[in-house]
């Protein structure tokens, strides 16, 4: 426990010196900020308060802006270690690698939460400020907040796993950056062309579920906009959304980050200093 | 005495290339040893197996009574990596608190530690910002952290001005006092010769002799040389005695075997006043690692 709260304190102090703490909390805070002013429009009309329109905004923001915060972040992890030189001294002390990764992955996770955090309590604020009926939106965004926190987590564990696969932190870094494409671009559009090309077959009603839940972006964005069911139906994903149980999603965004750090954890195993 | 270090028949391959094969040593409590050896000797990979970094092929390593890498084993061994590197983001004394904390000491140790290596004023700067000397320096520190009973140091006193290293010295001396043994590797040899009890010569991948300098000193025989300087006017006769022709700066260089010292001494004394002075030299060091790295061929 000892060993894991100093390579935490250690890896958090490095993270502040190379300002990815700045960073990562000033980039979630000025587009929560820009998102909350530009979902002011809708409001009157849809006839919800003007919160649970931003948390609508803010889980699209979170798909995007969470997983390449969080690779950014952990890609060097363990390449940048092999690079430095520093991973045989190490990995040579009284402390086992499952232990260095917690250690660095709890440095990490508690930047993300400051990020979310400071970025939707910032939205949450403008949100309430100018609208008296705002409160009744904060539920959402609590739970957006800690679920996006698993969403970053997910995708820092897998920034271990390739940091750990690759070695080098240019290769780890260009694998990062090729994950995030993967998952929260290239994977949605690969299953809308599935849904036009099959237009309304088995496709859609079997497989289309599956395929949303296998994918953690995919799943935060069911398991929030299903939970509130006052912003789903504005974003399109509606009928996918109603058509999958909330404790499916609930159990994809929650079970996406043990098994990422447990292939991170695996990867590391093999590394020989 | 008991042995910190035992190792019986180590062999490495990296594919179909053998970097260590069959080499077997013992490193006794309190023991200062160094590991000599050409670059790509097996010097390092042999460290990186004591550590548990990296699996033996074949042959057994056992460290203060448990398996290399094991978590008795890690608790006892200190290692200062050849080149040793720290993140440049974190302070000297930040990093040595890591390390601290790392083994279960209290981290409020790390200033005395950076002052026992001479850091004391830079502890509170970036690792980014110290030069080579520096950084080997805070290796050391964290090298003395805790009370390991086996120190693996790889070329410890490489970067360092002399001082640093008779001051890195007189630290080991004081741990292997308190009973630590002490693997060090080295290419500056004449250190080695006066602050190691025991002597390993690797060569390709071969332990090629062990022992202490007198012992392999005693097996190489090589000769010793004799420096033989004529007293004035008595050069001719003094070479044409001794068969050997002066150098360039009148001193006539004889070489004799090891068994022949006497012999030949007690024949340059003979000559009286013809002689000015005389030097003897025994094989030093180099002559002596020379000698058994060449007979493996190289």
């Amino acid at each position: 426990m000892r060993a894991i709260l100093a390579t935490a304190g250690a890896e958090f102090r490095i993270a502040l010196r190379n300002r990815w703490v700045v960073i990562a909390v000033a980039l979630m805070v000025v587009f929560s900020l820009v998102l909350a002013a530009a979902g002011a429009a809708p409001t009157g009309d849809v006839g919800v308060d003007r919160l649970s329109v931003i948390v609508a905004s803010l889980t699209s923001l979170a798909i995007y802006l969470l997983p390449l915060l969080a690779l950014l972040i952990g890609f060097d992890a363990v390449a940048g270690e092999v690079e430095r030189g520093t991973l045989p001294l190490l990995l040579a002390y009284p402390v086992s690698r499952l232990e260095i990764l917690i250690g660095k992955f709890a440095a990490h996770l508690v930047i993300l939460v400051l990020a979310v955090v400071l970025g939707y309590g910032a939205a949450g604020v403008a949100a309430i400020a100018t609208d008296p009926r705002a409160g009744a939106g904060l539920p959402a965004l609590v739970r957006l907040g800690w679920s996006s926190v698993l969403l970053g987590a997910t995708f820092l564990g897998a920034a271990y796993a390739l940091s750990a696969l690759s070695r080098r932190p240019s290769g780890a870094a260009g694998l990062a950056i090729g994950l995030w494409l993967l998952f929260v671009v290239l994977y949605d559009l690969g299953l809308l062309a599935m849904v036009v090309a099959d237009g309304g077959g088995a496709l859609t009603t079997h497989v289309l579920p599956v395929a949303l839940l296998a994918n953690p972006a995919d799943a935060f964005r069911l398991f929030n906009l299903a939970a509130s069911g006052a912003v789903g139906a504005a974003s399109g994903m509606g009928a996918a959304a109603a058509s999958i149980a909330l404790w499916k999603s609930a159990l994809s965004v929650a079970i996406w980050p043990v098994i990422t750090l447990a292939l991170a954890w695996a990867a590391f195993r093999r590394v020989t200093p | 005495m008991t042995a910190t270090l035992t190792i019986s028949w180590l062999t490495k391959r990296f594919g179909p290339v053998e970097a260590l094969s069959q080499v077997s040593l013992q490193v006794q409590a309190g023991q200062r040893v160094a590991l000599l050896g050409h670059n790509g000797a097996g010097k390092s990979t042999m460290m990186k197996i004591i550590l548990g970094l990296i699996p033996a092929t074949e042959g057994e390593v056992t460290v203060c009574g448990a398996a290399p890498g094991s978590a008795a084993a890690r608790a006892q061994v200190a290692y200062l990596p050849e080149n040793a590197a720290f993140h440049p983001a974190l302070a000297g004394e930040e990093q040595i608190r890591l390390f601290l904390s790392l083994r279960g000491e209290r981290p409020a140790q790390a200033r005395d530690l950076l002052a026992r290596v001479g850091l004391h004023d830079a502890a509170g700067r970036r690792i980014g910002t110290y030069s080579k000397g520096m950084r080997q320096r805070v290796g050391l520190a964290q090298a003395l952290i805790g009370r390991p009973r086996l120190l693996v140091l790889d070329e410890p006193t490489s970067g360092l001005d002399p001082v640093s290293r008779r001051d890195f010295y007189a630290l080991l001396d004081d741990l292997a006092a308190e009973g630590a043994s002490v693997l060090l590797s080295s290419h500056a040899l004449t250190e080695v010769e006066a602050r190691t009890d025991r002597i390993l010569i690797l060569s390709r991948g071969r332990l090629v002799t062990q022992g202490t300098l007198p012992e392999l000193r005693h097996e190489a025989a090589l000769p010793v040389q004799f420096l033989v300087t004529p007293a004035p006017g008595q050069a001719d006769t003094l070479a044409a005695a001794l068969a050997a022709t002066p150098g360039p700066d009148g001193i006539l260089r004889l070489t004799a075997p090891q068994g022949d010292k006497l012999a030949a001494l007690a024949r340059i004394a003979g000559l009286g006043a013809a002689v000015a002075d005389l030097d003897v030299i025994p094989p030093s060091l180099e002559d002596i690692y020379s000698h058994f790295s060449r007979r493996d061929g190289q």
